[in-house]
């Protein structure tokens, strides 16, 4: 039986991993106001590549994180120029057409190369055993994963409050128009941020195999929980974000293990209740127009 | 339109004269459902695919109504479909064996929940309302899935009883009944709907669509518009869902499923938004290459699917009606008004 303090840390885990995907999500939501439902196919490619390495190429689990995390940067620059940049300034609708047709060409092309099943990762043993701490057994993977979302919260938040860039990105959020008229290039600033942020969803997609799965219909299971983590957060705030992801990680988490037979239904309800009780997300920034 | 008109002094009049025109029955249309009702001597063997494709075009009319002329995004419109599917089949199931009455009653609950859910989703901007129609969907899923005594959950509804139509018109297996029955169904409520299009009450939903301030500022009163556009559209699809259940005898969970929903938003977006006929277009189109092309694989079937949506939402902006109309066009103003 798990202790409620051991399902709070698996929680935390959890969330941990959803904030690493979602976060790129929520700068670029804020950022541009362009609605990209196929942001988990980042997540996605993640996963696969380091599956990809660790069995065929031989490598070792902590060696293809960072590569994981450049190689998906890399990949979103390209769709990015191609796919995403001629809807920047059209309807929300067709955005949300042109991702769903992504999310389902990822889904075939995951299908094509990798077969239907999950996929497994063996970690390193490092990571493999278990921490007692006053009486709780402790994964060292989950609070590796735990480490790794503090690291980069971490790195975000200094990058984004402390830095020149990090201060372009915020004028831009706040202010399109006005940082563009300031001399920022927006588009630039845009696309770096984009690929970090497809990045990070790629690191998490990789370091979370073993804790959310990987199969081809991932961007589609996980849409939800994307969005929601977004949305709740409030687009373009980091911490914001952080709070959604551990939120709904923990709630998820816990009612996964005390109630099974209501399953997801909590997070659906909790989704739709806390979008009409925060129309602007928990630590929403109010947009100036 | 205005092309073919006698040429009039007044700009006021002139556009008077072209909304009159738009409301009149044209060739195209009138050949169109015509084409429908010969359907039936045509392809006898096909009838019950036939009806599915009508089901489907109806369906796809009801997105039609709040996604292409009211301008609302939605990933669950789904919902709407399998409620009545399910209020069909489980009236069908537990002794209600009236078509009719099934019909009624699925329009009604699909209503209820229209209406009910309609608050929540106007209340944010596009992103919100695609996450609370997704939520609604996903939550209806779950519903179906988890209450499986009911349901049949992933087993699908079984021992649906139909009665026969008006107490005299049993349906048969080859589905000629059920075609008959799907058109009249699916003609009324075009009709309905095409009237509502062309009518004062349609022009204001397009108002919205583009310009919200200036709609306010001619005083079309927005919410009150949205909402019950918004009801009208569940009822719809609701109608949809029963009409599939009664033909088919049978209802799967996934009639709740967001693949639906996507898929319905592939096909009025293949045919052509705001154009009425868009979504029975598209539904012929995407249910015969679907009958064609999924049985080889489902996964490559999902992947030209993929690829024709980043297509036509890049390059094919208006779908094929809408493609159709603009060479109508282009042909009126090169060759004047023949008619």
């Amino acid at each position: 039986m798990l202790s409620l303090l051991g399902v709070l840390f698996d929680g935390l885990a959890y969330g941990a991993l959803l904030f690493l995907i979602s976060v790129g999500l929520s700068v670029t939501l804020g950022l541009m106001g362009f609605i990209n439902l196929s942001h988990g196919v980042f997540a996605m490619l993640g996963g696969y590549l380091l599956v990809t390495l660790m069995d065929r190429a031989g490598w070792g689990y902590l060696a293809c994180l960072p590569l994981a995390f450049v190689a998906t940067g890399m990949a979103s620059l390209v769709l990015e120029r191609t796919l995403y940049r001629p809807l920047y300034r059209s309807s929300h609708l067709k955005q949300v057409l042109l991702t769903v047709g992504i999310i389902f060409v990822a889904v075939a092309a995951a299908t094509y190369f990798w077969g239907p099943g999950q996929q497994r990762v063996t970690l390193p043993e490092a990571l493999r055993g278990r921490l007692s701490v006053a009486g709780v057994d402790l994964s060292w993977y989950r609070l590796f994963l735990i480490a790794c979302g503090a690291l980069i919260t971490l790195a975000l938040v200094f990058g984004l409050e402390r830095t020149r860039f990090g201060a372009r990105i915020r004028a831009s959020v706040d202010a399109h128009r006005t940082a563009e008229a300031m001399g920022i290039h927006v588009d630039r600033v845009f696309q770096i941020t984009f690929a970090i942020g497809s990045g990070l969803a790629g690191l998490g997609g990789a370091l979370g195999v073993n804790v959310l799965g990987l199969d081809p219909y991932f961007a589609l299971k996980y849409l939800s929980y994307f969005l929601l983590v977004v949305v709740v957060g409030g687009p373009g705030s980091v911490l914001g974000t952080l709070l959604a992801a551990l939120l709904l990680g923990v709630a998820d988490t816990t009612g996964k293990y005390y109630v099974p037979q209501v399953g997801p239904f909590v997070i659906y309800f909790a989704m739709i209740v806390l979008l009409l009780a925060f129309p602007e997300g928990l630590l929403g920034r109010k947009k100036a127009k | 339109m205005s092309g073919s008109a006698p040429p009039v002094s007044n700009p006021s009049e002139s556009r008077w004269q072209a909304l009159r025109a738009s409301e009149r029955w044209r060739a195209p249309e009138i050949a169109f459902w015509v084409g429908l009702a010969a359907v039936y001597f045509v392809f006898p063997k096909h009838l019950l695919f036939a009806s599915q494709i009508l089901i489907t075009g109806l369906f796809a009319l009801s997105l039609d109504l709040i996604l292409g002329f009211a301008g609302i995004v939605t990933l669950g419109h789904a919902a709407f479909f399998g409620l009545g599917a399910y209020t069909a089949g489980l009236l069908g199931k537990y002794g209600v064996h009236d078509p009719i009455v099934e019909l009624v009653a699925a329009a009604a609950t699909a209503g209820l929940l229209g209406y009910a859910s309609s608050f929540l989703v106007l209340r944010g901007g596009d992103l919100a309302r695609l996450m609370i129609t997704l939520g609604i969907g996903l939550l209806l899923f779950e519903l179906a899935n988890q209450a499986s005594d009911l349901t049949g959950g992933v087993d699908g509804l079984q021992g649906i009883e139909i009665g026969p139509l008006l107490g005299v018109f049993s349906f048969d297996f080859l589905g000629k009944v059920a075609y008959l029955y799907v058109l009249a169904v699916g003609f009324a409520l075009f009709v309905l709907v095409r009237a509502l299009m062309v009518s004062p009450y349609g022009l204001s939903l397009r108002s919205i669509r583009e310009n919200p301030r200036r709609a306010v500022a001619i005083g079309v009163p927005i919410r009150a518009r949205l909402t019950n556009i918004y009801t009208f559209a569940a009822v719809i699809a609701g109608v949809a869902g029963a009409l599939l259940t009664q033909t088919t005898q049978f209802v799967a969970m996934d009639v709740f499923s967001f693949q639906r929903s996507a898929d319905l938003l592939i096909i009025l977006i293949i045919g052509g938004t705001a154009t009425l006929y868009g979504g029975f277009v598209g539904a012929a189109l995407f249910l015969v290459a679907q009958d064609r092309l999924a049985h080889l694989s489902p996964e490559y079937w999902l992947f030209w699917l993929g690829i024709l949506l980043i297509f036509t939402t890049l390059f094919l902006e208006a779908g094929v009606v809408g493609g159709l109309l603009r060479i109508e066009t282009l042909l009126r103003r090169r060759f004047g008004g023949w008619r």
